[in-house]
């Protein structure tokens, strides 16, 4: 028994000292002061006083390392002219015909430009942006053709540099901007080499390389084909959300190979990872004049490979699209990827990516390295199922926002120099991220994302208010009471007094404007129908086509006459507009019904009338229809809700050609705002309940526009030269349409919310 | 009992004997551990022992001699793809960049002084962060990014040709390739260089106030110059904006004179702004408001008091104030032309300064006075949001700059533009499905019916489902273990696939499960017992989903409120004018979300509704609620989903009971969300003609709304 006592007893000694060896020192280690509180701060009062700056200017530290010529350290605040740009963000382009300039063409006749550099031009001159008045412009664009620069290619101008510098207003390429697809030429594709110097002006470049990119100053722009749309563009390729997103192949390419020179490494290697099964990478060596004489041992083997797949299949049935550099960094590649929703797998180095200021690429495509080749596939494989849903989603968004025709590619180029001028107001990340993109969220209108229709989902709460604006001008028939006065005073129509009292009596009215559009002035005050105390009305005289007073609304912006019920009045100050036109027949219930589907869909167009637009085959164009259908693609704005900010758009973004065409018509300026919302938030509108007559029946057959012939001819037009505008067909169509949760059902009306709207027949 | 000495003598003895082996083999075991290398037992992890900060005082001196060599100048031209070695990184499969620090060294000349001041607080803080980051490896043979610990942070206090020959003799230097340099104060006087002017190779710089010139895109990091005093702000004495006295401070002191004339003449017309000066040389924590009054104020506490806070250019472009001001909930303005901001490679800035150009200085009240108010709210919070997450101390900063360099070697694992810049809102989270898309209508629905026992009702609702034009699928989802399935031959024969799975147990959740076998976006999810909806109805309710494809779309419909009773969420099932459930006995939903309800379903809801075989409908509207943000479509009237045959006392009590318990449910789902996130709305889907005036057969849906 002791000496089991004493081993254990040794035991426990053994495993003390075992203790304090191995485990002791952490018991030392706590007990030690930090030293950290005894050691100086690395900034104290000495370096402020260094600091301060006695000698130079500070304008000469803003210069910084960029000395008068040397062009490649351009940035705005040195190489760019602000004062210019101080009124307004104009770009003027010069005249393509000899006739500003004839002297200097005499020499050197204006060369032909390509048909992308003549969409490009003609982009801006249709826009918003152009002006002819050179003086007025703060961005200038070249006539002279300079997308392609490969000295090799048929569109290569000749003399550039002597064609710019006899222009008078080159001052050394201040303050233009160059576009540019393809520098240098073979072998060696040299990325500066522009064949002329560009000096000071902005380059707008495909495939820049972080060693040449300015940044700030110059702008990446997609490589893109000759015949890509001006207008419009082609939606992106995916057209449901599948889930898990994987296909067919997990990574596919299919392309040329180079063999030798500049870039000719990455492709070259790329069989090394083709497996057949769910990695296709083929390339061919076949292209060019003398492939043959280049050849290496793998050609033919590759060739034959390459043979056995379809390009268009490839990207259809990819999950990821390698892109990798060709020659230059950027190819068509990537574009075609992208539409194609096959998410982008990015081989190129130091490739500076297409709007990279703006556009969070993270979010659409997946970054390799050229010089960890083999790692693509582990790369690739590792990729969440809900990460690549994702990344095909903001591909789609990407493409259709800012890359599917050349006027979104040109727009996305001006509103990024807009946004460096210093008094001009930016978006944030955010807006050029999500849905519906920088293009169409205008920083002017607000500088809070509260303020538009598409964000207050996340932000919360439109405001549980609106203003119903009334476009009103028909004066009351005046009563024909014997002996009465010879001019009474007038009244407004009794069918505008009773929808003024069926809107003043929502519970979320906060205001009423009238615009008056008649010729005779408005009736007085005292003749407007009495309106809750809370709820003021506002009677505003427009501008009539025949007269121009100043100081009117609308006078500064062309779009006179119609177009005028969608001003952006200061007056309407809730993120909801009930328009409204004076003959509608509303009843309260229904105001507030349409007011709370409204609040659930703020960035779309609620409202009763609904009509429909149809491909006419017999014709070749766009139907309009007034039938009653299962399905409608247009609400009117004689009866709808829609967002404030619409106004804004539909007076400050809208193009000018737009305008023009209802001004000369004046007509249809709703399937006009219905155009703008559609393309703004590519969904259809939201039509509710029943009542689709929503106007008094012209009482015996009097004129109205409603069955007049030439008015349906006259909105056909108007659909068709609209969807020429825009490009393409914006509006989409709906199956259903929204009605209170106990509309109609058999239930006692004293449990439903809206009863009038039980009463209303169709 | 007696006991022999010889025996005591021996007991002893041995004692002794196996006390000498004991303490022999100890010593023996002893000497093992320590003088064998660690490698025989773990290979390669303990051979380097991470490296100690405790020796600070008597690290091992190393004499730079005067004609030591230096490296190649620092290269303007470098970018991550050619002056980085990214063979380096990623060794042994690792998925993230590791970091080693060289061990304490103290640099002294030939004559023994050391070539730079004493190591400060921050750059110890800043190694420190780094030991104990996930990024640290004491191998430098497996490092992706070196860091030399020589204190580089302020170029006032070193001597640059003596560092950079130290630089230049650590083992690993190789012409600088993938180490880090940091630094806070760069350049010196006269020309206040926007860089460290250090002998750099093809070192990355860590710097703060690099200009766009010596900023080398996706290769240096650009960080703030921390501020010590930002510590001494406070959160207690934080005023709201709207309290702020000053709309404008400028508390430099360091203002070049051009612009101080500038902002004097700009103080004399507007009282707005509080130009603030040196009282006295020296004394840095008051401030004396310019002009006549020279009233003093505390500093830094006054940025308290204001809604905007001046950053200008000094000598050198970036100041410390932009920490101060961040600390105190002050907007900074931004007037430092091409100044590169913090982290501005992942830092959209815009969102929580204004940038006024050196030009435009005469107008910069005009500037801020344009912005709203709801701007500037959340410009304040989007600020103190960065402001938390990556700037509040060395430690922030530091594993932000490492996780930015992580980010740029495993681009895979980098974070968005809004995980980066939007503070986290779980009201404002984005929708996994945010492309809006109208559903292409070609694909169909598979219709997925869980079921247990009632075959015959089953096989009714298959000839029902038949009829549906757009049904592509049926999946039933057999959820009975005790019974088979019926055999092939007898179930109904359709011309539509049919797949019958067998599930492993009688969970809820196997109704929600993203079975391979569904291979269309919508799934139509349907017990086995509603047979009463007409084939219009499904077609239509499908049609309606095809346009919110996000969302639920279903029949039968229920609603919640708060009862102030008992204070809590209650369950309603009566018909009200409202909606914000769609049960999931008849609705149509996207696949996604039954991956969602599978493999991210918050807390135990999953478990719970598995257990207590009920709520799987609650939890699904909870979950598509919370991540949408959007109420579920009912579509068509409503209707009589129960059997008529049901409706006894029986089953009016066990109704109650069912009501209490999801009641109970809905209470209890919203507090594992911590907020209710069930959106009401009071509308729901008809065809375009319904209840028109119309004749029938022009009606492309009829036969909806029978009880």
């Amino acid at each position: 028994m002791q000496a089991k006592k004493r081993y254990l007893l040794v035991l426990l000694s053994c495993a003390f000292l075992a203790y304090c060896y191995f485990g002791g020192y952490r018991l030392k280690s706590k007990n030690v002061i930090p030293i950290k509180q005894g050691l100086p701060h690395f900034l104290d009062v000495t370096d402020q006083l260094y600091d301060s700056d006695v000698d130079s200017s500070p304008h000469i530290r803003r210069m910084g390392e960029f000395q008068g010529d040397n062009y490649s350290k351009c940035r705005m605040e040195t190489c760019f002219d602000l004062e210019r740009c101080r009124a307004d963000f104009k770009v003027y382009v010069y005249p393509s015909a000899s006739d500003s300039e004839s002297d200097v063409d005499a020499e050197l006749p204006t060369p032909p430009q390509s048909p992308a550099y003549q969409k490009l031009l003609n982009v801006i001159i249709e826009s918003r942006y152009f002006t002819s008045d050179p003086a007025q412009a703060c961005l200038f664009v070249l006539a002279i053709d300079t997308l392609d620069r490969d000295s090799l290619s048929p569109d290569y101008v000749r003399n550039v540099q002597a064609r710019v510098q006899r222009l008078r207003l080159w001052n050394n390429g201040r303050n233009h901007v160059i576009f540019n697809l393809y520098s240098g030429t073979w072998p060696e594709y040299l990325e500066e080499s522009l064949g002329f110097n560009p000096g000071m002006a902005i380059l707008a470049k495909a495939s820049m390389s972080t060693a040449s990119f300015r940044p700030g100053f110059d702008i990446s722009i997609p490589l893109f084909h000759k015949n890509h749309p001006e207008k419009g563009g082609e939606p992106g390729f995916v057209t449901s959300n599948n889930f898990p997103a994987a296909k067919k192949y997990l990574l596919a390419f299919k392309g040329k190979r180079y063999v030798h020179g500049i870039g000719s490494e990455t492709r070259n290697s790329l069989y090394h990872l083709h497996n057949e099964r769910d990695m296709v990478l083929v390339t061919t060596c076949r292209h060019g004049k003398s492939w043959k004489d280049l050849k290496d041992e793998r050609c033919d083997e590759d060739n034959a490979e390459y043979d056995r797949y379809d390009y268009e299949v490839l990207l259809q049935n990819a999950t990821f699209c390698l892109v990798p550099r060709g020659r230059r960094l950027g190819s068509f590649r990537f574009l075609e990827a992208l539409q194609a929703g096959c998410v982008p797998v990015l081989l190129s180095n130091s490739w500076v990516l297409p709007f990279g200021d703006v556009v969070d690429w993270n979010r659409a495509v997946v970054w390799a390295d050229e010089r960890l080749l083999l790692q693509v596939p582990e790369l690739v494989r590792s990729v969440p199922p809900s990460k690549v849903l994702a990344l095909r989603q903001q591909t789609q968004i990407l493409w259709e926002r800012y890359f599917s025709s050349i006027e979104k590619i040109v727009f996305t180029t001006l509103e990024m120099i807009r946004e460096r001028i210093p008094w001009q107001p930016v978006r944030d990340g955010l807006a050029w991220n999500v849905m519906p993109g920088g293009l169409v969220t205008l920083p002017r209108f607000a500088d809070s994302w509260n303020r538009f229709p598409f964000y207050s989902e996340r932000l919360g709460g439109a405001g549980d208010r609106f203003t119903a604006v009334v476009y009103a001008g028909q004066l009351a028939p005046p009563a024909r009471s014997p002996g009465g006065l010879p001019q009474p005073v007038p009244t407004p129509a009794p069918a505008l007094t009773r929808l003024l009292r069926n809107v003043g009596r929502s519970q979320f009215v906060s205001r009423v404007v009238v615009l008056w559009s008649g010729d005779r002035p408005p009736p007085p005050r005292s003749r407007w129908p009495a309106l809750p105390g809370h709820v003021p009305l506002n009677v505003l005289q427009l501008q009539t086509q025949a007269q121009t007073t100043p100081g009117t609304i609308g006078s500064k912006t062309a779009g006179a006459g119609i177009s005028q019920r969608f001003f952006p009045h200061p007056l309407i100050q809730t993120a909801a507009v009930l328009s409204l036109d004076e003959d509608t027949l509303l009843t309260t219930d229904e105001v507030d019904f349409a007011f709370q589907v409204w609040k659930s869909f703020p960035d779309r167009i609620i409202g009763y009338p609904a009509r429909s637009h149809y491909w006419d085959d017999a014709k070749g164009s766009w139907g309009y229809t007034s039938k009653w259908t299962n399905d409608y693609s247009m609400v009117l704005t004689g009866a709808a809700f829609y967002h404030r900010y619409y106004n804004y758009l539909y007076w400050h973004w809208l193009s000018p050609l737009l305008h023009k065409t209802v001004e000369q018509s004046q007509n249809c300026e709703d399937i006009l705002m219905n155009f703008l919302v559609s393309h703004v938030t590519r969904r259809p509108p939201i039509k509710v309940t029943q009542r689709k007559q929503y106007k008094d029946q012209p009482a015996g057959g009097a004129r109205s526009p409603w069955n007049d012939p030439d008015h349906f001819i006259q909105r056909q037009t108007c659909l068709n030269t609209f969807a020429a505008v825009f490009g393409y067909m914006p509006l989409l169509r709906s199956n259903m349409r929204l009605d209170p949760v106990l509309f109609k059902d058999p239930v006692s009306n004293m449990r439903k919310k809206y009863r009038q709207m039980e009463l209303v027949g169709s | 009992m007696v006991v022999k000495p010889g025996f005591v003598l021996t007991l002893y003895r041995k004692f002794f004997a196996v006390l000498s082996l004991v303490l022999l083999l100890f010593l023996v075991i002893l000497f093992f551990v320590h003088f064998i290398p660690s490698s025989l037992y773990d290979r390669g992890t303990k051979l380097h022992h991470p490296i100690s900060l405790q020796n600070i005082d008597h690290a091992p001196e190393f004499t730079v001699t005067e004609d030591a060599p230096v490296s190649a100048p620092r290269n303007p031209r470098c970018s991550y793809w050619d002056c980085f070695n990214v063979y380096r990184c990623g060794n042994k499969g690792s998925n993230r960049i590791l970091v080693y620090v060289y061990p304490l060294q103290k640099f002294v000349d030939e004559h023994g002084i050391p070539i730079g001041g004493m190591m400060s607080q921050e750059m110890y803080s800043i190694l420190e962060a780094i030991l104990e980051s996930r990024y640290y490896t004491p191998d430098p043979s497996q490092a992706c990014i070196l860091v030399p610990s020589i204190d580089t942070l302020n170029q006032n206090r070193f001597r640059p040709k003596q560092t950079s020959q130290a630089l230049k003799s650590l083992p690993l230097w190789n012409n600088g390739e993938n180490h880090l340099i940091w630094n806070m104060v760069p350049g010196a006087p006269p020309d206040y260089s926007t860089v460290v002017e250090l002998e750099l190779g093809q070192a990355m710089v860590a710097g703060a106030g690099l200009s766009s010139w010596t900023y080398r895109q996706s290769f240096d990091l650009s960080l703030p110059i921390y501020s010590p005093l930002s510590g001494l702000l406070d959160d207690s004495n934080s005023r709201p904006l709207y309290f702020r006295s000053w709309l404008l401070v400028s508390a430099q002191t360091n203002i070049h004179a051009e612009y101080l004339t500038e902002l004097r003449a700009l103080a004399r017309e507007s009282s707005q702004l509080l130009l603030l000066e040196q009282c006295t040389q020296g004394n840095y924590s008051v401030r004396c408001s310019s002009g006549a009054g020279r009233e003093m104020f505390m500093y830094p506490q006054i940025l308290q008091g204001a809604t905007f806070c001046l950053i200008i250019r000094g000598a050198r472009l970036a100041q410390p104030i932009l920490l101060e001001a961040m600390a105190a909930g002050c907007v900074p303005v931004i007037v430092a032309d091409s100044l590169v901001m913090p982290f501005q490679e992942v830092l959209d800035w815009k969102r929580a300064a204004v940038f006024v150009a050196e030009e435009e200085l005469s107008g910069l009240l005009d500037t801020i006075r344009r912005i709203s108010d709801d701007h500037l709210l959340e410009m304040q919070k989007n600020g103190q949001y960065l402001y938390r997450s990556y700037f509040s101390n060395i430690k922030t900063i530091t594993n932000t700059a490492l996780d930015i360099l992580n980010q740029r070697v495993f681009p895979q694992s980098s974070k968005t533009y809004e995980e980066w810049n939007v503070a986290p809102n779980p009201l404002a989270a984005r929708s996994p499905l945010f492309l809006q898309l109208t559903a292409p209508r070609w694909q169909g629905f598979t219709a997925v019916v869980l079921t247990y026992d009632r075959v015959e009702s089953l096989f009714t609702l298959i000839k029902q489902l038949v009829k549906v034009p757009s049904l592509s699928k049926i999946l039933v989802v057999w959820n009975n273990q005790r019974k088979s399935p019926p055999h092939a031959s007898m179930w109904p024969k359709i011309n539509k696939p049919l797949k019958v799975i067998q599930t492993k147990a009688n969970k809820l959740s196997n109704r929600f499960y993203p079975y391979p076998e569904i291979e269309t976006e919508a799934i139509l999810t349907i017990d086995d017992d509603i047979v009463m909806l007409t084939p219009d109805e499904l077609e239509f309710g499908y049609e309606v989903w095809r346009e919110f494809p996000d969302r639920i779309v279903g029949f039968p419909s229920r609603s919640h409120f708060w009862d102030n009773a008992t204070q809590q969420w209650k369950y309603e099932s009566e018909w009200l004018n409202n909606i914000s459930m769609v049960l999931t006995g008849a609705a149509f939903h996207h696949k996604y979300w039954t991956y969602l309800y599978t493999t991210a379903m918050p807390g135990d809801i999953k478990d719970w509704v598995d257990s207590h075989m009920n709520c799987e409908d609650i939890a699904m509207n909870f979950l598509v609620a919370n991540v949408t943000n959007k109420a579920p479509i009912k579509v068509t009237p409503r209707k009589k989903f129960k059997c008529p045959e049901c409706t006894n006392n029986e089953m009016l009590s066990a109704d109650l009971n069912h009501m209490v318990e999801r009641s109970r449910c809905i209470d209890r789902f919203s507090s594992i969300y911590g907020s209710m996130p069930l959106k009401t709305v009071e509308f729901r889907a008809d065809p375009v003609l319904f209840k028109d005036n119309f004749p029938d057969k022009l009606k492309r849906f009829n036969d909806i709304g029978s009880l």
